[in-house]
């Protein structure tokens, strides 16, 4: 019946709740269902409410939304945090030995099943398992087959031995026998698995994966919500490509580390989130005017200072797009979903070596921590194209030295870039620095040369703007008048938002803009509107400004900045309303 | 490495801004000294700089070099030995550079033991600004910035690298030509990272540790009469210590621990990457997401 099933398990922090989530979300996965997995965590490591959250689907899903019908409760609370959205027909599993349901302020239709979560992980060997135990008896209250769980359960405990494995198989099983036993309910959640071959993971480990796929070898980062599982992802499997992690000592180290290593030749990425952004500022100047290429990804979380570590924004962009002293050209780019986290990882070492600049990659919160289930060809390691720009070796170099064998670093060329060469290269010697310089690299207040040089770095931009494509995703109606634009990763919510709107007969245009610097031309599109709506997480419309500077043309805002990601329902709502 | 380099091809075209006198001239030379003299060519060679006089080194050395931004020159140095542990690196940089704004790289980059030759020019005060107490400034020392004197103590930089698990831990005298170079020949030789501290008198600011002080009061535990037994902490500690005497030449020595590169197994040159696409076995990573 409910072919769109959403599952929760709430808590407190350090109750496993992580684990026992994904466990869940990768057995849906591996059973070819849909899975869209998001979390409620807060800044602390024990205590406090946390949750993690799968909504599974037979059809792709690409958002949150506002409905529960199964939760797993282990604390009073995780009932209170989800009030709203539990109805007719949900149903709370909880262990009646440390709550009792009439604790709980739910709902009167909502079914409470008591299942002795603790006693019964304690007969498959050790109170630790009753999540685990819950588990099986969502199971059987989903109509999801028990076995389904037995290969995540390997995957998770498979390192603790044989024994572990088969307690945590025979906990689920007690927990799905119980529910069996004891209830004579029968619940209209069917879950029906498919043959699809499904891969499941986060915009974190999306960006880490394509940066090994771009021959990315070497990161430095220092551990920063929620940008940590970049490095977490990349520590222990970037070493077997011949890479290496650095975990600095702060994000000043980091990105001196990186800049190191992408000067030696190594293609290098660090990654960080606003506050770590900050203190890279000072470094991102030199990057940029030593020309050297690097890739620095900016998780964004909400500020500003230290903000709310564990909660959704977007509100860096101009941090990104101005931040640093003088004029420094840069790209921005912003993957709009998860499995772009990938591909724009490869594109930002591209564009970086290829132009020789500093590349800001940017997700979100909401897409780094949120897993989802995507083809695993949408990951297709043999299309990955790799360009490392100009690079020169022994063989060619005296065509870029001048009259004393001296290598120029920083030519003036017809495009904007310049040869590099390699520590190493026989005739290469170089140095760079962040004072203006010449085109051997050495410092130069000459009035002349200083003009010629911000020229020769500011051509690159107008270079890769007519040999790249810096487009758009276009979803909808192409002949739609109401025109609604977003960055990041609202795009999903936003295609999901458009089902409801259909519903109320309202048809949108949406363009999901990757590319924020430097970015599509607009101007047509809006002005073939009528009404245009920029929607994105923070309060001031950042990207709304950037259109209507670009456009000279007033657009109508849609922002959320409360911490929580936009949910499709509610920008229906809240896009109707401005389209009004 | 050629074996006929000759340390004059360190040397770049361009004349020193340094002031006449300056301690630095004797301090890049016995650097470049020691680059030639332990094989090394310009080719091979990556010298990263930092901020104030001690940055300028870069333009006046002949490699490939960076000159980055205030203090950050360790990290930067950090990253292009990962990157290609085949190149000597070499860091160069203040006693303000170093020991104020970058002492928080300097004792993480000493605790890790990259294998990089980190000189500081200590001239005990902030040159290229005029004339400000440094880290490195004595207490009772008079200058614009603290004209009663700092009324703080000096950081000693020797013993926080003793502290940070330093493998090698040196003091040098930018006149000394020949001991200054030889030290520094034993630093690029030394596996791991290697602290040497120089004496590069400032003849424009500081008018207390001058060439004449360091001159008459440095004592020397190398040359051929020491007896110094470089392997030995705790007399290395007492040296160190020592508030009454300064010390030049190799304090500590320690050649049993391993540098961050072996203790990582990271050798490859990681400028060497496929470029005809994703690296073999990438679509393993996929499949550990089913």
């Amino acid at each position: 019946m409910h072919e769109d099933l959403n599952w929760a398990i709430g808590g407190e922090a350090g109750d496993g709740i992580d684990s026992t989530g994904k466990i869940f979300a990768q057995a849906l996965s591996r059973a070819g269902r849909h899975v869209f997995t998001s979390k409620d965590f807060a800044s602390r490591i024990r205590g406090g409410y946390t949750a993690y959250k799968v909504r599974t689907s037979v059809d792709k899903v690409r958002s949150v939304v506002d409905r529960l019908d199964i939760l797993i409760a282990l604390t009073e609370r995780t009932v209170d945090e989800n009030l709203d959205e539990l109805h007719d027909g949900s149903v709370i599993i909880y262990d009646g030995e440390r709550t009792e349901f009439s604790d709980f302020e739910a709902p009167d239709d909502v079914t409470g099943l008591d299942v002795p979560l603790k006693s019964l992980a304690e007969d498959a060997g050790g109170a630790i398992m009753r999540n685990i135990v819950a588990l099986g008896a969502v199971c059987e209250v989903a109509g999801f087959p028990i076995e389904n769980l037995d290969e995540s359960l390997e995957k998770k405990f498979g390192g603790k031995g044989e024994k572990i494995v088969e307690n945590n198989k025979e906990a689920a099983r007690l927990g799905a026998d119980y529910v069996t036993e004891e209830f004579d309910l029968a619940f209209d959640f069917d879950l029906e698995t498919t043959d699809n071959d499904y891969v499941l993971l986060n915009g974190d480990e999306a960006i880490g994966m394509g940066a090994i796929a771009a021959g990315c070898k070497f990161y430095a980062g220092y551990p920063i919500t929620p940008a940590t599982d970049v490095m977490t992802y990349l520590k222990g499997r970037i070493e077997n490509f011949g890479g290496h992690v650095v975990q600095a000592e702060d994000e000043l180290a980091a990105i001196n580390m990186a800049l190191g290593a992408a000067r030696a030749g190594a293609r290098s990425m660090t990654a960080t989130s606003g506050p770590g952004i900050d203190l890279m500022t000072e470094t991102f100047g030199l990057v940029a005017t030593s020309e050297t290429p690097l890739v620095i990804t900016n998780v964004m979380r909400s500020g500003p200072s230290t903000g709310m570590p564990t909660k959704q924004e977007q509100g860096d962009l101009n941090q990104m797009l101005y931040g640093g002293h003088g004029e420094i050209p840069r790209f921005v780019l912003a993957p709009t979903t998860v499995a772009e986290c990938f591909w724009k990882t490869i594109e930002a070492f591209n564009l970086a070596e290829k132009y020789q600049t500093p590349v800001y990659l940017t997700a979100d919160l909401a897409m780094a921590v949120t897993e989802q289930t995507f083809d695993p060809e949408t990951f297709d390691m043999d299309a990955v194209e790799i360009d490392r720009g100009k690079v020169v070796d022994e063989d060619d170099i005296s065509k870029w030295q001048n009259e004393k064998d001296q290598f120029k670093p920083h030519a003036v060329t017809a495009d904007g870039v310049s040869p590099r060469a390699f520590p190493g290269t026989e005739g290469g010697v170089h140095m760079s620095t962040g004072l203006e310089h010449d085109e051997l690299g050495r410092r130069t207040e000459d009035v002349d040369v200083r003009v010629e040089q911000v020229d020769k770095r500011q051509q690159k931009v107008t270079t890769a703007e007519e040999e790249e494509d810096f487009s758009y995703r276009e979803f909808g109606n192409p002949d739609s008048d109401n025109l609604v634009i977003s960055w990041g990763s609202n795009e999903g919510t936003l295609i999901e938002a458009m089902d409801y709107l259909d519903q109320e007969d309202v048809d949108v245009r949406l363009l999901s803009v990757p590319y924020i610097f430097p970015r599509p031309d607009l101007t047509e599109d809006v002005e073939e509107a009528e009404d245009v709506v920029v929607v994105e997480c923070n309060a001031t419309g950042q990207f709304a400004d950037l259109v209507e500077h670009d456009t000279l043309t007033r657009v109508k805002r849609v922002n959320k900045y409360n911490g929580v990601q936009f949910k499709a329902d509610e920008l229906a709502e809240d896009i109707q309303e401005e389209l009004a | 490495m050629s074996s006929n380099v000759r340390f004059t091809d360190f040397k770049s075209d361009k004349q020193p801004t340094w002031c006449p006198g300056c301690g630095d001239f004797g301090t890049m030379n016995g650097m470049m000294k020691a680059l030639a003299n332990t094989g090394n060519s310009p080719d091979d060679t990556f010298v990263v700089a930092g901020i104030g006089c001690s940055g300028k080194i870069g333009t006046y050395m002949r490699s490939y070099a960076l000159h980055g931004v205030h203090g950050r020159a360790l990290p930067v140095g950090t990253g292009v030995k990962l990157a290609n542990p085949d190149l000597e690196v070499m860091v160069a940089g203040g006693d303000g550079d170093g020991y104020s704004i970058g002492v928080g790289h300097f004792i993480h980059a000493v605790r890790r033991n990259i294998d990089i030759t980190y000189v500081v020019m200590d001239n005990r005060i902030y040159g290229l600004t005029k004339g400000q107490a440094s880290p490195t400034s004595r207490s009772d020392f008079e200058t614009a910035t603290t004209p009663e004197g700092s009324k703080q103590p000096p950081v000693n930089p020797l013993a926080l690298a003793l502290s940070a698990g330093g493998s090698f831990i040196a003091q040098s005298f930018s006149s000394h030509a020949q001991r200054h170079t030889e030290i520094i020949e034993e630093a690029i030789e030394h596996d791991g990272f290697s602290l040497v501290n120089t004496f590069s008198p400032c003849v424009t600011f500081n008018d207390v540790d001058t060439y004449d002080y360091f001159r008459d009061s440095l004592v020397d535990l190398g040359g051929d009469d020491a007896d110094y037994d470089p392997s030995d902490r705790e007399q290395a500690k007492d040296k160190i210590l020592d508030s009454e005497k300064e010390y030049m030449g190799v304090l500590y020595q320690d050649d049993d621990v391993q540098s961050y590169e072996q203790a990582h197994g990271v050798e490859g040159n990681m400028a060497d990457i496929d470029t005809d696409g994703a690296p073999d076995g990438a679509m393993d990573l996929v499949r550990e997401f089913y």
